[in-house]
């Protein structure tokens, strides 16, 4: 059974790069997009969902309140969420949840972050309880490590080479020419990413994102008000379906931050591991399927990550993502493009900001606003991400 | 020599035998469902469709296969503490251990390439220095192959040897 879908209003960004300005400024300047692409004056928003930075002290801790005060105090109900990489969904649902529960008709979501240059890297402290520095201090395993396992893996059991996954880098900064939200808006070639220093075998820096500053804004509303609502022409985009799953015991795969899985000697491994049911469970809440897609925005923290996000948000088999990689099925003009925005690759990450943008994205594509980068004819598309410690991400939405 | 003192890492501690001839891993297994976990359950059985709180400590298998691995080229950022003077690439490796169901995280000892590694390799698990500070070595468990150049030598020593 279909859930009931939301009206995205406007959507807006505040370019990504390495602003080095105070976050509140991008949220705001995303904010403010957002309410003038829905044609909403703010003191008509009721709800406001902020998704949170851990790197900006306190105002980044209750950023629901923070952007509400910058924006002037309009009395609506707030809500801040952290959810790691996944926060700018947690903070998606919590507004969709309150639209669909009657409790308000317009909802205003913001994220946006400034990010230290480098390895993200826990807090100061000794927390020798806390997995995330435990991983660091006892084995010394950044995020690029977890990529690389991933990616080696890849190689060892599909037959990936390097240059497949040159080949996303490649595909991903084409895309990014044309978008003008992008960090990073330059070619590169095979050679390029080959010849770039190895991280942890066997990526290289250039498969490997970077870390930016960044906001995203989204305007969301009730499918009655965005009726009676005159401000945008023609039926809004909607989101069908949110996905905030955790994973279901035991979760047998290397994941971050934990130094260890959970067991499969006693019960056995659910047929669907963590990643493969994230959109699943969109599939599931919409009645639509992977083959109803036209286009996909997924997490390419590195390049492998997102041959990985082919086959976990059913694109292909297990094993496959290379053959429809090679065979330019997820290119533009392929059978399925795959973050035409130019993901990760182009923009880096803005943690709180990047699973909202990629909201944005699939919004422009499905209104046929999407410029030089616009899949022809776009009707349906995923947005698809992961949280530490199990935090699953997905955002469904249709024309 | 001046006697040095040995201890687990830093929030380690009790997660493996510092000081045995043959060193193990620590975990527990639940007396009712007899499901695994590592590091220790602080909380009682991990499993969902368990309700048993008696964890008991075991030790877990010395060898197991690797499930993938890597390299730290660059430093780690803190709390990763270099081992000594300046950083030197290590390889890193997940484990599987086939009787518990577990896949453990783990250096590999010095000396130790990514090209003397594959998914499916037999490593064993051995007790080295982390990082020394004045008179005390910090401990940790580390992987090494069980065939092959690197299985012969001592474990990791002051993790300078057999860079390449």
């Amino acid at each position: 059974m279909a859930v009931e879908e939301i009206a995205v209003l406007g959507v807006g960004m505040h370019p990504w790069g390495k602003w080095g300005r105070n976050f509140v400024t991008y949220g705001v300047a995303a904010a403010r997009d957002a309410l003038r692409d829905a044609g909403i004056d703010w003191s008509e928003v009721q709800f406001v969902s902020g998704a949170d930075t851990m790197r900006n002290g306190y105002p980044g801790y209750v950023s629901g309140a923070t952007f509400a005060q910058a924006l002037g105090w309009n009395g609506a109900r707030v809500a801040s969420s952290y959810a790691a990489c996944a926060s700018g969904v947690t903070a998606i649902e919590a507004a969709r949840t309150r639209i669909l529960a009657g409790l308000c008709d317009v909802a205003l979501v913001v994220g946006a972050d400034t990010t230290p240059k480098g390895f993200l890297a826990p807090n100061a402290g000794d927390r020798p309880t806390d997995p995330d520095w435990l991983r660091f201090r006892l084995v010394g395993a950044t995020n690029p490590t977890y990529f690389a396992m991933s990616a080696r893996r890849r190689m060892d059991l599909y037959g990936a080479t390097a240059e497949d996954f040159a080949r996303v880098k490649v595909k991903n900064a084409a895309n990014g020419l044309a978008n003008p939200n992008a960090r990073y808006r330059k070619a590169v070639t095979v050679e390029d990413v080959l010849a770039s220093p190895v991280v942890a075998d066997p990526l290289h820096l250039l498969e490997i994102c970077a870390t930016s500053d960044g906001g995203a804004a989204l305007v969301l509303s009730s499918l009655d008000f965005a009726e009676r609502h005159a401000g945008r022409a023609g039926s809004p985009v909607r989101i069908a379906a949110v996905s905030t799953v955790t994973p279901t015991y035991p979760q047998g795969t290397v994941d971050l931050p934990d130094p260890a899985t959970d067991s499969t000697a006693a019960v056995a491994a659910p047929a669907r591991g963590f990643k493969e049911s994230i959109a699943h469970a969109c599939y599931e809440e919409s009645g639509i399927g992977p083959e109803d897609l036209s286009l996909a925005e997924v997490y390419d923290l590195s390049t492998a990550l997102e041959l990985d996000w082919y086959e976990e948000i059913g694109l292909c088999g297990r094993g496959e993502a290379e053959g429809l990689l090679r065979d330019g099925a997820t290119a533009p003009g392929g059978r399925i493009p795959v973050n035409p925005s130019g993901g990760l690759a182009c923009f880096g990450e803005a943690v709180p900001a990047q699973a909202i943008a990629q909201v944005c994205e699939v919004t422009w594509q499905l209104r046929g606003d999407a410029g030089d980068r616009q899949v022809e004819g776009a009707t349906v598309g995923i947005t698809a991400n992961q949280g530490l410690f199990g935090h699953g991400s997905a955002v469904l939405l249709r024309r | 020599m001046t006697t040095r003192t040995r201890v687990p890492a830093l929030g380690a501690e009790g997660w493996f035998t510092p000081d045995a001839d043959e060193p193990t891993l620590l975990g527990r297994r639940c007396a009712a469902c007899g499901t695994y976990a590592f590091p220790q359950a602080e909380l009682g059985c991990p499993n969902p469709a368990c309700t048993g709180d008696e964890l008991d400590e075991v030790a877990l298998s010395r060898r197991g296969t690797i499930w993938s691995y890597t390299d730290a080229r660059y430093q780690p950022p803190a709390p990763y503490v270099v081992p000594g003077d300046e950083h030197e690439p290590f390889c890193i490796a997940a484990v599987h251990l086939e009787a518990e169901g577990l896949t453990v995280l783990g250096q590999v000892v010095a000396g130790v390439g990514v090209e003397d590694l594959r998914v499916g390799l037999e490593v064993e698990l051995v007790v080295d220095v982390l990082f020394s500070d004045d008179d005390t070595d910090h401990l940790i468990w580390k992987w090494r192959p069980v065939e092959g150049p690197a299985a012969e030598g001592p474990a990791g020593g002051d993790g300078h040897e057999g860079v390449r």
